[in-house]
C-alpha cells in the first residue's frame, strides 16, 4: 500500500510536470511573438498618428499665419490708398470698408483711424465709437512701437470678441494708426474645423494662457504645457512639439503645438491617446482576447492531454509490475522445485531399502515357525506400518518431484473437471484442519477447454486457498460447481464465510489490494488469477454479500471446434503434479 | 556376483539386476531369490555388460539412472548382445519420458521407482511368459 501512494504522487508529479512543459512551450514563443508584433506595431502607429497630427497642425499653422497676414496685407494696402486727411473722412472710410467687405467678405467689421493719444478720430461701423479712447487699451501702445500690428482676441469695449489689426502711418510728424477690426468667427472657423475622432480639437492660446479661439467643451485643466511652450527663448516659425503626458484628471492625452505670430500664440491641438490610439487598443484588446481564449485552450489540452498520457503510462507500469510480479513468482516456484527434486531423489532409495527390507523380514516370517512367539502378531503389524508409511514417503516424494518439474506454460485441451478433482485433494488436508467442508458439483459432460493446466491449476488453489482464509477456522462449507453456460464453461468457488465488503470488492482484483495483515498476504493472489484467466481468453467475477458469503466465478472459453473427451493421462496426470506447497499458496492469496 | 540360493532347477527364471544402489539390488536379490528366481546382480552399467558375457539371462532389470552409464546407453548394448533377453526398466518418478523412450529401443516395460515387489515379480513373469511364446 505505501508503494501504491508512493506512485500515486510520482503520477502525479508527472502530470504537473508534463502540464508545465507543455504550457511553458506553447506560452514562450505566443508571448515573445506577441510580444515583439505589439511593440513595433504599437511603434509605428504611434510615428504615424504622431506624423499625421503634425503635417495636419503645419498645414493649418500656414493656413491661419496666411489668414492673419492677409488681413495686414489688406489693411496696409489700404492705408496706401488715401492721405491722413482721407481716412479722418468718416465717408471715405465707410466707402473704403464697403470695398473691403465686398472683396474680402464679412470679416472685416469696421474701420477707424486713431492719434497718437489714442483717440478714434474717425470710425466706420456698427458701432459707434468715434471719439473713444484707446491710450489705455495695450494693442494701442503695441502698435505704436510698431509698423504693423495684430492683436490678441479681447472683448474690448463692444464686449464682442474680436481682434485688431492696425497699420501705423506718419502725418505731419505725428503717427496715426489705421486700425480694422477681423471678425472672431471668421478666424475661429479656421481653427474649429481641425477636429480628429472625437475628443480631438485644436485651439490657440496666447502667452497669458488665454482662449484666442473658441474652445470646445472640454475644460483644459492645465494650460502649463503650451505656457511652458510660449515660455522658451526661441521658437522657430516652422517649428512643431508633439508630447504625450496626463493632464489633471490623470487621462493621457496627445499634444501638438506650434507657434504662430511669432511665438506670440501657439496653435495646440489636443486629442485623448486611448482616441488617437484607437485602432492600436482596438488590436491590443482583440490580441490579449485571443491570447487569453488561446491560453485556455492551451492549459485545457495540455490538462486533458497529461492526464491521458499519465493514465496510459500508469496502466502500462501496473501491467509491467503484475508481470513482473509473476515472473519472480515462476522463478521462486523453480527454485523450489529444484530443491525438492533434489530431496526427493535423495529420500527414494533410502525409503526404498526400508520397505524391501521390512518385506524381506516378512518373507522371512511366514518361512521360519515362529507361531509360538506370542508377538508375532505384534511384528506382522509393525512391518505392515512399515510398508504402509514407506508407501506414504513415495507418495510425498512423488508430489515433490512432480512440482519439481518445469512448469509448462503451452495452453493444452484441458478438463476442468480433473483438474479441480485434483485441487480438491490438494486442499482437503488444510479443510479438514479448518474444520471446512468442500462439496463438488461437477457437471459430467464438460467439454475440455484450452489452457495451460498448471495456471488453471494456480487460479483453482488461489480460490479454494481464499476461501478457506475467509472462512479461518470457525467451519464452513466451499462449493465448486462446474457448469456449461453458452459458450463458456464456468466454475463456482463458493464459500459461507464473512463475505467482502463492497468497498473492498471493487478492488479485489487490484494488485497488491489486500485485507490481511501485513506480512499475511501480498494482494497479488486474485490478480494474478485475473490476469491468467483474461490471458486465455476467460472471465472472472466476484458476487459477495456481507454474512453469506462469496462466490467466484471463472467463465473459460470453450475452444470453436468440438473437442473429443480425452482420456490420455496428462492432463489428470499434470494436473497432479503442481500442488505447490501450502505456505506459498497462502501468503499469496489475496 | 552371484548368490547361490538357486543352484537347483533349470526351469528357474534368470535374472540379471543392475543397480548401483547397492542396498537397494542385495535386498531385492535376496526377495527375488526366495521367489524362486536365480539371481545376478551388477552394481554398474558395466558390470552389467559383463555378466551378460559369460552368462545367459531371461529377464534384466535395469535403472536408468546410474553413475557410469546412461541406462539408455546400456539397454541399447544389452538388446545388441542378447536380443532376445526381456528388459525392464526402473526409473525415478518424473523420469518417465527416459523411460518411454527405452520402450522404442526394444525394452519390455517400465515402473517406477520405489515399486511394489509383487508388481515386479509380475512383471517379471509376464517377460518370460512372452519371450516363451516368441
Amino acid at each position: 500500500m505505501d508503494k501504491d501512494l508512493q506512485s500515486g504522487s510520482y503520477y502525479k508529479s508527472l502530470t504537473r510536470n508534463m502540464v508545465l512543459i507543455m504550457i511553458l512551450v506553447s506560452f514562450t514563443p505566443l508571448i515573445l511573438i506577441s510580444g515583439a508584433l505589439r511593440f513595433y506595431f504599437s511603434q509605428s502607429y504611434h510615428d504615424k498618428v504622431l506624423d499625421h497630427l503634425t503635417v495636419l497642425i503645419k498645414k493649418h499653422r500656414q493656413n491661419i499665419d496666411t489668414f492673419l497676414y492677409e488681413k495686414l496685407a489688406d489693411i496696409r494696402s489700404l492705408a496706401k490708398t488715401g492721405t491722413y486727411q482721407d481716412f479722418t473722412n468718416e465717408d471715405f472710410l465707410r466707402d473704403r470698408l464697403n470695398i473691403l467687405q465686398e472683396e474680402y467678405g464679412t470679416s472685416f467689421v469696421d474701420l477707424g483711424v486713431v492719434d497718437d493719444h489714442g483717440i478714434q478720430i474717425a470710425y466706420a461701423g456698427p458701432y459707434h465709437l468715434r471719439n473713444a479712447d484707446y491710450s489705455k487699451a495695450n494693442w494701442f501702445k503695441e502698435s505704436m512701437q510698431t509698423e504693423n500690428y495684430i492683436s490678441d482676441v479681447f472683448p474690448g469695449l463692444r464686449g464682442i470678441p474680436h481682434f485688431i489689426v492696425a497699420v501705423r502711418k506718419e502725418h505731419g510728424g505725428k503717427n496715426w494708426i489705421l486700425r480694422a477690426t477681423v471678425d472672431f468667427e471668421a478666424f475661429n472657423s479656421l481653427v474649429e474645423s481641425i477636429r480628429i475622432g472625437e475628443t480631438g480639437f485644436a485651439f490657440i492660446l496666447n502667452k497669458r494662457g488665454e482662449f484666442q479661439t473658441k474652445p470646445r467643451n472640454e475644460v483644459l485643466a492645465s494650460r502649463n504645457i503650451y505656457l511652458d511652450f510660449l515660455g522658451k527663448e526661441k521658437l522657430a516659425p516652422d517649428l512643431v512639439v508633439v508630447a504625450e503626458r496626463a493632464d489633471d484628471s490623470g487621462t493621457e492625452s496627445v499634444h501638438v503645438m506650434a507657434p504662430l505670430k511669432h511665438g506670440e500664440w501657439v496653435l495646440a491641438f489636443k486629442q485623448k491617446e486611448s482616441d488617437a490610439y484607437m485602432v492600436l487598443y482596438q488590436a491590443g484588446r482583440l490580441a490579449v482576447s485571443i491570447i487569453i481564449i488561446g491560453g485556455l485552450g492551451i492549459v485545457g489540452a495540455a490538462i486533458i492531454l497529461s492526464k491521458r498520457m499519465v493514465r496510459y503510462i500508469q496502466d502500462a507500469d501496473r501491467q509491467k509490475e503484475m508481470m513482473n510480479e509473476q515472473v519472480i513468482e515462476a522463478g521462486k516456484l523453480a527454485s523450489i522445485g529444484e530443491l525438492a527434486a533434489g530431496i526427493a531423489h535423495e529420500i527414494n532409495n533410502p525409503v526404498a531399502i526400508m520397505v524391501e527390507e521390512a518385506g524381506w523380514i516378512e518373507d522371512l516370517l511366514l518361512e521360519e515357525d515362529l507361531r509360538q512367539t506370542e508377538n508375532l502378531d505384534e511384528f506382522k503389524r509393525a512391518l505392515t506400518q512399515i510398508r504402509t508409511q514407506g508407501r506414504r514417503c513415495k507418495e510425498i516424494t512423488h508430489k515433490l518431484l512432480s512440482f519439481a518439474r518445469k512448469t509448462d506454460p503451452t495452453v493444452r485441451k484441458v478438463q476442468l473437471n480433473e483438474m479441480i478433482e485434483d485441487v480438491v485433494g490438494l486442499s482437503e488436508q488444510r479443510a479438514r484442519y479448518s474444520n471446512v467442508k468442500m462439496n463438488m458439483h461437477l457437471e459430467p459432460d464438460l467439454p475440455m477447454v484450452k489452457a495451460s493446466p498448471s495456471e488453471i491449476q494456480q487460479v483453482l488453489l488461489n480460490l479454494i486457498n481464499n476461501a478457506l482464509d475467509a472462512i479461518d477456522t470457525k467451519g464452513g462449507n466451499i462449493e465448486i460447481t462446474s457448469r456449461i453456460n453458452g459458450d463458456f464453461v464456468v466454475v463456482d468457488v463458493a464459500d459461507d464465510g464473512p463475505g467482502i465488503a463492497k468497498a473492498n470488492l471493487q478492488r479485489i482484483f487490484d494488485p497488491f489490494f489486500t485485507t490481511k495483515p501485513v506480512g499475511k498476504g501480498t494482494g497479488l493472489g486474485l490478480s494474478i488469477c485475473y490476469g491468467i484467466v483474461k490471458k486465455m481468453g476467460g472471465e472472472i467475477s466476484v458476487n459477495s454479500a456481507v454474512g453469506v458469503g462469496t462466490t467466484f466465478h471463472v467463465h473459460m472459453p470453450v475452444p470453436r471446434e468440438p473437442v473429443a473427451p480425452s482420456e490420455t493421462k496428462t492432463t489428470g496426470f499434470l494436473s497432479a503434479e503442481h500442488g505447490p506447497p501450502k505456505d506459498r499458496t497462502a501468503e499469496e492469496s489475496e | 556376483m552371484m548368490t547361490d540360493a538357486g543352484q537347483d532347477g533349470g526351469d528357474r527364471i534368470r535374472l540379471l539386476l543392475v543397480d548401483d544402489e547397492e542396498g537397494y539390488v542385495n535386498i531385492l536379490s535376496k526377495r527375488l531369490t526366495k521367489r524362486k528366481f536365480e539371481v545376478f546382480v551388477a552394481l554398474s552399467g558395466a558390470a552389467g555388460i559383463q555378466a551378460l558375457r559369460g552368462r545367459d539371462f531371461d529377464v534384466a532389470v535395469l535403472d536408468l539412472k546410474m553413475e557410469d552409464m546412461d541406462g539408455i546407453e546400456v539397454l541399447r548394448i544389452f538388446k545388441k548382445m542378447v536380443p532376445e533377453m526381456a528388459v525392464i526398466m526402473l526409473t525415478g518418478h518424473g523420469s518417465e519420458q527416459a523411460a518411454r523412450d527405452g520402450m522404442a529401443f526394444g525394452a519390455f516395460d517400465y515402473l517406477t521407482k520405489p515399486c511394489e515387489l509383487d508388481e515386479l515379480v509380475e512383471k517379471i513373469k509376464q517377460a518370460c511368459k512372452r519371450r516363451a511364446e516368441h
